[in-house]
């Protein structure tokens, strides 16, 4: 009841219809992404044409390995020549981010049978981002939103690859800045959770252990210190809550 | 040739592992320990968190345009989002404002 209520609080602050159908739900969610991934699969596209690797490779790494920061390291290992053990290192440290996003969905994809492998597959920051923060309204299936919302993602994703590696050189108009987009949609989901809920200490926990561990290691390994750091200051917020 | 292929694998195999492990570690169908139920439920903030400073890492305060034009537009964005809650409108109007500063302005 609570719940109804506030989803149509939101709704009429956004002043939109209630949508028909899955897809027409979960296309807007969309958008942002469009337009960062068409703008950095693109990019990857050019990158990746650069160092000799046309857009069958992207188009095939955007559509199997499908993870953009690593995708974006890989340009270096495949033009390297790197030893796959060590590209296999990388990923892991890369991606490491991702057990988070798992951890975060066990429950909302718990429950889910058919197109379970894909939305784990598909599970970027980006889509991670859209998905824990929706919930379909009463009607539109909670499976083929979310699988609409991970598809139409990795599409654009794709199509931006397949556009750099094809036409990239003759892209012209300038588009530097654009990538902010994704930038601004993670700030807009991270206001959105403050927003709505009442206890903000997860979200402090968050951005001051990763500014921490960022100032203290490094714009390069930060990442794992900051998720040990964000597990232990968790761990022990609920030690206290069980004391109380 | 080949070994450019078992590259793309490790990067398969390793993305697969990181998005994959926390399913395969704790099933739908088995009962949880209750700290993960307390890890779900702060976990999507927290994330939401590091993911906010994992975009903003690259920022230089010290050189070139000293992250200004990243603090104003994300400043932007928090503040028009807490102002009329509306996502694409916050987004967009970030990314232009972005834009412009980068390649007017700084």
């Amino acid at each position: 009841m609570k719940k109804e209520t506030l989803q149509r609080e939101v709704r009429k602050r956004e002043n939109t219809a209630i949508p028909k159908s899955a897809f027409a739900y979960a296309f807007p969610k969309t958008i942002p992404v469009m337009a960062g991934y068409l703008f950095l699969g693109t990019a990857y596209g050019i990158l990746m044409k650069i160092n000799g690797f046309g857009p069958l490779w992207s188009v095939a790494a955007s559509t199997l390995v499908y993870a953009g920061s690593l995708q974006y390291a890989g340009v270096s290992l495949l033009a390297a020549s790197a030893h796959p053990v060590y590209a296999l290192a990388m990923a892991l440290m890369i991606n490491a981010r991702h057990l988070f996003y798992g951890l975060s969905m066990l429950e909302k994809y718990g429950d889910i049978k058919k197109g379970k492998f894909y939305l784990i597959f598909a599970l970027t920051d980006e889509t991670f981002s859209v998905i824990c923060n929706e919930n379909p309204p009463k009607g539109i299936s909670k499976t083929a939103a979310y699988l609409w919302i991970s598809a139409l993602n990795q599409l654009y994703w794709v199509a931006g690859s397949a556009l750099g590696g094809l036409a990239g050189t003759m892209i012209t108009f300038d588009t530097a800045g654009l990538d902010f987009a994704l930038t601004a949609l993670f700030v807009v989901i991270f206001t959105e959770q403050w927003l709505s809920c009442k206890d903000h200490r997860p979200a402090l926990t968050g951005l001051i252990v990763s500014g921490a561990c960022l100032i203290l290691f490094g714009p390069d390994s930060f990442i794992i210190p900051a998720m040990a750091g964000i597990l232990a200051v968790i761990f022990q917020e609920e030690k206290r809550k069980i004391n109380l | 040739m080949t070994r450019h292929i078992l590259i793309i694998l490790a990067l398969i195999a390793g993305t697969l592992i990181t998005r994959f492990l926390p399913f395969w570690l704790f099933p739908a169908e088995k009962e949880k320990p209750r700290r993960l139920e307390y890890l779900g439920k702060t976990l999507p903030y927290a994330a939401m968190g590091l993911l906010v400073v994992y975009c903003l890492k690259g920022i230089n305060f010290f050189a070139g345009s000293h992250g200004i034009p990243e603090l104003l537009s994300v400043t932007a964005v928090a503040a028009l989002h807490v102002w009329k809650r509306n996502s694409l409108l916050s987004i967009s109007v970030g990314t232009v404002l972005y834009m412009f500063l980068v390649q007017a302005v700084f």
